[in-house]
């Protein structure tokens, strides 16, 4: 492939999607955890360590969302008629727990005190989200749009009942609470709170199996589903085969109770292989088989001067997030709880 | 191709999302410049009651963004999930401000975060107001960005149509339109006034129920100078509105003021009612001052609604969302205008129960106006979703799931009301001023 316009916009999208994925990855799963500390008593060892982390980021979070769905319709404004019109139902169902969660998470954290009602359905949505976003990829695999007299139509019982539906609904949950509990066993341990680490680090341990085995399972799936997808993704074996064993770096890691910071950045690298790996095998189709990057794609003068504003985008916000990085996630003192703060 | 259901339940939930984000964005657009003011007075007199004015607005502060956030991704989506069609073709020539405010915003919750968490941390206080203003440009230019892609739907240039196929675009063209100018600077102006008149609606609030500490009447005094201030910017931008309409969206006027015919020295219609058979009664009239909001001269032709065809005029109704926007504009300036003088000149009556119900009701007034606002702006704009270029209906989905969706979200948005102002009055029912002010004394620079 050639480098133009289309591949420069897609990887721009697809960046911002690999980070909402690792972020929103972490927040959910962190939700999630901390659900479970208190229904098994466990809450005096995770709930102050998540809270700590989580506090100034939250929104954050969702901005790389919004930035990917703004993206993609003005660098591909197809995918809005395509998408948009058969997502209706999926798409709001994951507004609407975005909605709660996003909205009560400040509720909670700076209105009233904790209640045990909101905390299970915090962590609730954090699986019921990743379940309803995958959902998202599975329809890009095509089969389950058809076009009727001009209408756009989704197949929901073809849908519901397609093994490929479920298994990147278990991967996309297995996913988060792995990525998450490798994070925060990292965290725990920068906040010297031993026994936060200890049991982070069984979270990580536990979810990692299913992760890779979904993940194998997926690629298996795709040859019977979509095989044109399938024998591109052989193509790019490489790529999953780093990402197979940077997987198998991290857990090492996190076995030997060593280096959890590199455990994590291992992790990154793990999932960054396997995500553009999957999505260059996507290539060049944004919804198989009725859209590529080339039929859906902007003008010229908009995509540039989209590419323009990204560029000086970045150049004020990457120092920003540098600054809000440096002061809660790397600040020793801050990390640990020795500096409080009001808020 | 038209579901006509689909269409209908559309327009109804993006106006259910509309009305309720707008209350919210309105809020997280001019809080952050009161809350700046604040921190800044605060610092110059060294009053530690202004900087603790700062304080608390933020902690309220972040429960309305929270919802903001929430409501506009909302909204956000919904363009693309309601309007398929009209997005896929917007999409090619108005992205550009929509991506610039997904950053704008990204640039103001970042900031915020920080501000936010170190309230204690810097020893010079004027390093962490420093903090506010990324804040508050940010959510300023998020609005500025966001209008303008309203302002685009209503007066869209920056591309040519060649046998339904787009040709020559030009996103800045596009977003330099000709509404763009009066459109952004009369969102963003009623925001910081409508924001300045809620916040002063609650300290009248507590000096009524009570309280009578200074705390609350330099916050009032405060609030109401920045409400005067951007009220008046408001009245001169919104007669630059009618002179822009009656240059570029005529049909726009005409509708709003029950102009039908052309004429010239045309008069105004306030106020007043319309019966079945379009009779209008107890209307006041005043004559040649149409032509003034219009040309800007007492003898200027005001185009009327009889030089467009029945199916392109929006509905009348708007004459009354108008009327609500423009009569209670009115009556702000002049409540806070004679605040101000009373102050100054000493009156006591601004002091009394009466007038204070006055300034908390302008609150809640304020709000009512911009809803009667945008209602206008979107009502006026129909039947087009993009005047002379995409019909509404054609614009929307065929998805016979909308009506169940819309169930859905006023789920949601009721939630979301009724946690925010539940989280908000508790919040500082359990913490009074005068409690903190005492706990902050002994313990001012920590």
């Amino acid at each position: 492939m050639n480098i133009n316009l289309e591949i420069i916009g897609i990887t721009v999208l697809w960046t911002f999607l690999f980070g909402y994925i690792i972020v929103a990855s972490i927040d959910f799963g962190a939700g999630f955890f901390n659900a479970y500390g208190i229904f098994t008593k466990r809450e005096h060892i995770l709930t102050k360590i998540i809270q700590r982390y989580l506090s100034p980021v939250w929104e954050v979070t969702n901005v790389f969302l919004v930035f990917f769905f703004v993206g993609i319709v003005g660098f591909f404004p197809s995918t809005a008629f395509y998408y948009g019109t058969t997502l209706l139902v999926p798409v709001s169902i994951a507004i609407i727990l975005l909605g709660i969660r996003g909205s009560y998470y400040a509720f909670e954290t700076y209105g009233a005190r904790s209640h045990k009602g909101y905390a299970f359905m915090y962590g609730l949505s954090g699986l019921l989200l990743p379940a309803a976003l995958s959902i998202v990829l599975t329809i890009s695999e095509g089969g389950f749009i058809s076009m009727v007299d001009g209408h756009l139509i989704l197949d929901y019982w073809l849908l519901f009942t397609s093994p490929l539906t479920w298994s990147i609904v278990v991967l996309s949950l297995s996913a988060v609470l792995y990525i998450s509990a490798v994070f925060l066993t990292w965290y725990a341990d920068q906040a010297n709170d031993t026994p936060a680490t200890e049991l982070l680090r069984r979270y990580a341990l536990i979810w990692a199996l299913p992760t890779i085995i979904t993940a194998g399972g997926i690629i298996y799936e795709l040859r019977f589903h979509n095989k044109e997808h399938y024998e591109q993704i052989l193509s790019f074996w490489w790529m999953f085969l780093i990402s197979a064993l940077l997987f198998i770096g991290t857990v090492w890691l996190l076995w030997k109770r060593k280096n959890y910071g590199v455990a994590f950045s291992l992790l990154i690298g793990q999932f960054a292989f396997a995500f553009y790996g999957y999505g260059m095998s996507h290539y060049p189709y944004l919804l198989y088989p009725h859209l590529t990057i080339y039929d859906s794609f902007t003008n010229e003068a908009m995509a540039i001067s989209l590419i323009i504003a990204f560029i000086a985008g970045l150049a004020l916000l990457i120092p920003s997030l540098y600054l809000l990085l440096r002061l809660f996630l790397f600040n020793k003192d801050y990390v640990s709880g020795k500096s409080e703060h009001e808020h | 191709m038209i579901n006509e259901e689909a269409v209908y339940y559309s327009r109804i939930l993006t106006e259910t999302t509309l009305s309720f984000h707008i209350i919210y964005a309105t809020l997280g657009v001019g809080v952050p410049l009161m809350i700046m003011i604040a921190h800044w007075v605060g610092i110059k007199k060294n009053d530690e009651h202004y900087i603790l004015l700062a304080r608390r607005w933020t902690r309220g502060f972040i429960i309305t963004v929270a919802v903001g956030v929430v409501t506009g991704t909302a909204i956000g989506l919904q363009l693309s999930l309601l309007w398929p069609n009209f997005m896929e073709l917007a999409g090619n020539v108005i992205a550009l401000p929509l991506f610039m405010e997904t950053f704008a915003f990204f640039f103001e919750a970042i900031f915020l975060g920080i501000y936010l968490y170190t309230w204690d941390r810097f020893e010079n206080q004027r390093k962490h107001l420093l903090l506010l203003i990324p804040v508050a440009i940010g959510a300023s230019f998020s609005a500025v960005f966001i209008t303008i892609v309203n302002a685009f739907m209503n007066a869209p240039q920056g591309f040519e149509l060649i046998n339904g196929e787009l040709a020559n675009v030009n996103p800045i063209q596009a977003m330099f339109n000709p509404a763009m100018p009066t459109k952004v600077s009369h969102v963003v102006g009623t925001a910081y006034m409508t924001s300045a008149f809620v916040l002063a609606s609650i300290a009248a609030f507590r000096l009524l129920r009570g309280s009578n500490h200074i705390y609350h009447k330099k916050a009032l005094y405060l609030t109401m100078k920045v409400g005067l201030i951007f009220s008046l910017t408001s009245l001169i931008v919104g007669d630059l509105s009618g002179k822009y309409l009656a240059e570029y969206q005529p049909e726009k006027l005409a509708a709003a003021e029950w102009h039908f015919e052309t004429s010239e020295s045309a008069e105004l219609i306030l106020l007043g009612f319309m019966n079945e058979e379009e009779e209008i009664k107890y209307a006041i009239r005043i004559p040649y001052a149409l032509s003034i909001l219009a040309h800007g001269s007492p003898t200027a032709e005001v185009i009327g609604l009889d030089q467009f065809r029945e199916e392109d005029r929006p509905p009348l109704y708007i004459h009354y969302l108008f009327n609500i926007m423009v009569a209670i504009g009115m009556l702000m300036i002049v409540v806070s205008f004679f605040y101000i003088v009373s102050k100054a000149k000493g009156w006591s009556i601004v002091e009394s129960k009466p007038y204070r119900w006055l300034i908390v009701f302008g609150g809640p007034l304020s709000l009512i106006a911009i809803e009667a606002g945008w209602w206008l702006a979107e009502v006026g704009r129909q039947p087009w979703i993009l005047r002379g270029i995409m019909r509404t209906a054609e614009g929307a989905t065929t998805s016979n799931d909308v009506d169940l969706m819309l169930l859905l979200f006023c789920g949601l948005y009721l939630i979301l009301g009724i946690g925010s102002v539940v989280v908000l009055t508790r919040m500082f029912r359990r913490n009074p001023v005068e409690r903190e002010l005492m706990e902050r004394k002994g313990d001012v620079h920590r």
